[in-house]
């Protein structure tokens, strides 16, 4: 199991074939407050880079890219009845989705823990 | 903070306060100034509708407007005073008492909002108001009213040399009467001058949160140590431009730049009330023919306040009749702490605005459900005084 990151400060953590989705403590940290996540619906076909659900706080709302090309195999409804796990606990009880991964390559081109600490130093 | 200096931001006189205490600094009107603390926006804003939030507003446009050869006599001379102010506005300050504040709006000729702002009558000085103006427009609000003034009277800003504090919330006066007893006895929409460590502090009764609570300027020298003494009371927390945005939603206050603009009139933006009954009967004031004909029913649009199914939508979403044709757009939206809903203002035409009317917002390209309810969303408790338990 590895954990990879983007400069927008999701992560995915990937299990075989399977990515799980979230944003950073880092990011839940800058965003404050989450207030309304929309999900993706299950099935849907992401290309690396779409945006895949929308992350609200009391302030703004921010879109959530997909790190990966594949499909949503699974939401986490929770976050529909409260969307605050994100912010109480964004690497575990409060990830997005679950994507399968179309292409095991597109793992290659994200930041690994080093590289992302580095970035939010 | 690199940000601040590569902006060239001003602060306040409370900067070193806000990072002292981990507020998130974020250029706001040409200031820099806290959008939050690190206990964030929800805890903030909860903690003011339930003690009392101690707000940073030194960015807003304080100011004294003084006639330059008073008579002496205290009725002459606020008629006089009131006489070059109001051909600007539409409110009614030759009626007000002394101590007196009215909240109005400035106009341009066609009847639009160029600011709303606040404007009292000295307790003290016959042929003095106070009148503070928002920080976006302070600059040409000054030089409009300055304009007006004439070699007749004398605008002094008051906001380089001061520090202007908002206390709100349901504790403020328990608060405030251990600061300057004598003003906690002030009525709301009231100001008076207390003494507090050696310097004067100007108290008004007033806010923009919907609670009881009290705007204060101090002088920057006395300031920091103000600041201080407010939070030495553990029923005050200092509290962000964040949560005074979603307090002021949850109140139904437009905010100028968004629910307010040159283009609006106070009859569009449901502040009829601020267009006082004299000035109406007399019809002086600027844009009356536009204003008083909208009294009459002849209004396009109308500020209205919605309850918001789903994610919240923002300034700028488009309103939607039930069948889905676009009619209007938010222009303040967001999440309401105190609801657990999202909530927006926003301007639709008269026959889309009774309480009840469903309608749609668009939010990312998708018809949500929205439905006019009255405002404020959060009843105002501006003269709650009794402790919440």
């Amino acid at each position: 199991m590895t954990t990879k990151f983007t400069p927008d400060h999701e992560y995915i953590r990937v299990e075989g074939s399977t990515g799980i989705v979230g944003i950073t403590p880092y990011a839940q940290e800058a965003l404050g407050d989450i207030v309304f996540v929309e999900l993706p619906s299950v099935g849907k076909v992401l290309k690396k880079g779409d945006e895949a659900a929308v992350v609200e706080s009391v302030k703004a709302a921010s879109e959530i890219y997909a790190p990966v090309s594949g499909t949503v195999t699974e939401v986490n409804d929770a976050l529909s009845g409260e969307p605050g796990l994100i912010n109480s606990d964004p690497e575990a009880a409060g990830w997005i989705y679950k994507i399968a991964i179309a292409d095991a390559g597109d793992l290659d081109g994200l930041l690994d823990a080093a590289a992302y600490a580095d970035l939010t130093k | 903070m690199a940000e601040t200096s590569a902006e060239d931001l001003k602060t306040t006189p409370l900067f070193e306060r806000h990072t002292a205490a981990g507020g998130r600094m974020v250029p706001f009107g040409g200031y820099s100034l806290p959008v939050q603390y690190p206990s964030g926006i929800m805890t903030e804003h909860k903690w003011t509708r339930e003690q009392a939030g101690l707000f940073d507003v030194s960015h807003m446009g304080p100011s004294f407007l003084a006639l330059n050869n008073p008579s002496g006599d205290a009725e002459a001379d606020h008629a006089a005073i009131a006489a070059i102010i109001e051909p600007l506005i539409c409110g009614d300050i030759a009626g007000l008492k002394p101590g007196q504040v009215r909240y109005t709006l400035l106009l341009n000729e066609t009847g639009g909002a160029i600011d709303d702002l606040m404007v009292a009558r000295s307790p003290l000085h016959p042929g003095s108001l106070y009148i503070v103006v928002n920080a976006g427009t302070k600059d040409g609000d000054f030089a409009r009213i300055e304009a007006a003034a004439g070699g007749k009277a004398k605008l002094t800003r008051a906001d380089a040399d001061n520090a202007l504090l908002a206390l709100q919330g349901p504790e403020a006066v328990n608060v405030i009467a251990h600061i300057a007893p004598a003003a906690a006895d002030l009525g709301f929409m009231t100001y008076g001058a207390f003494p507090w460590n050696g310097t004067t502090l100007i108290i008004a009764r007033s806010g923009y949160t919907g609670e009881d609570g009290f705007e204060i300027l101090v002088s920057a020298d006395h300031a920091p140590a103000f600041w201080d003494a407010l939070l030495a009371d553990t029923r005050v927390k200092p509290i962000g431009l964040g949560a005074r945005d979603s307090l002021r939603l949850e109140a139904g206050l437009p905010l100028y730049g968004h629910d307010l603009n040159e283009t609006i009139s106070p009859t569009e933006a449901d502040l009829g009330f601020a267009v006082s009954k004299r000035r109406r009967e007399a019809a002086d004031f600027p844009g009356a023919a536009r204003i008083l004909a909208e009294r009459e029913g002849k209004l396009s649009r109308i500020r209205v306040g919605l309850i918001v199914e789903g994610a919240p939508a923002r300034e700028g979403a488009e309103i939607l009749d039930a069948s889905g044709v676009a009619i209007g757009v938010v222009t303040s939206g967001g999440f309401a702490p105190s609801l657990g809903k999202a909530i927006a203002l926003g301007f639709v035409p008269p026959e889309h605005a009774a309480h009840g009317t469903k309608l749609q917002v668009s939010v990312r390209g998708r018809p949500q459900a929205a439905e006019v309810v009255p405002t404020p969303f959060v009843p105002h408790r501006y003269f709650r005084k009794a402790k919440t338990s």
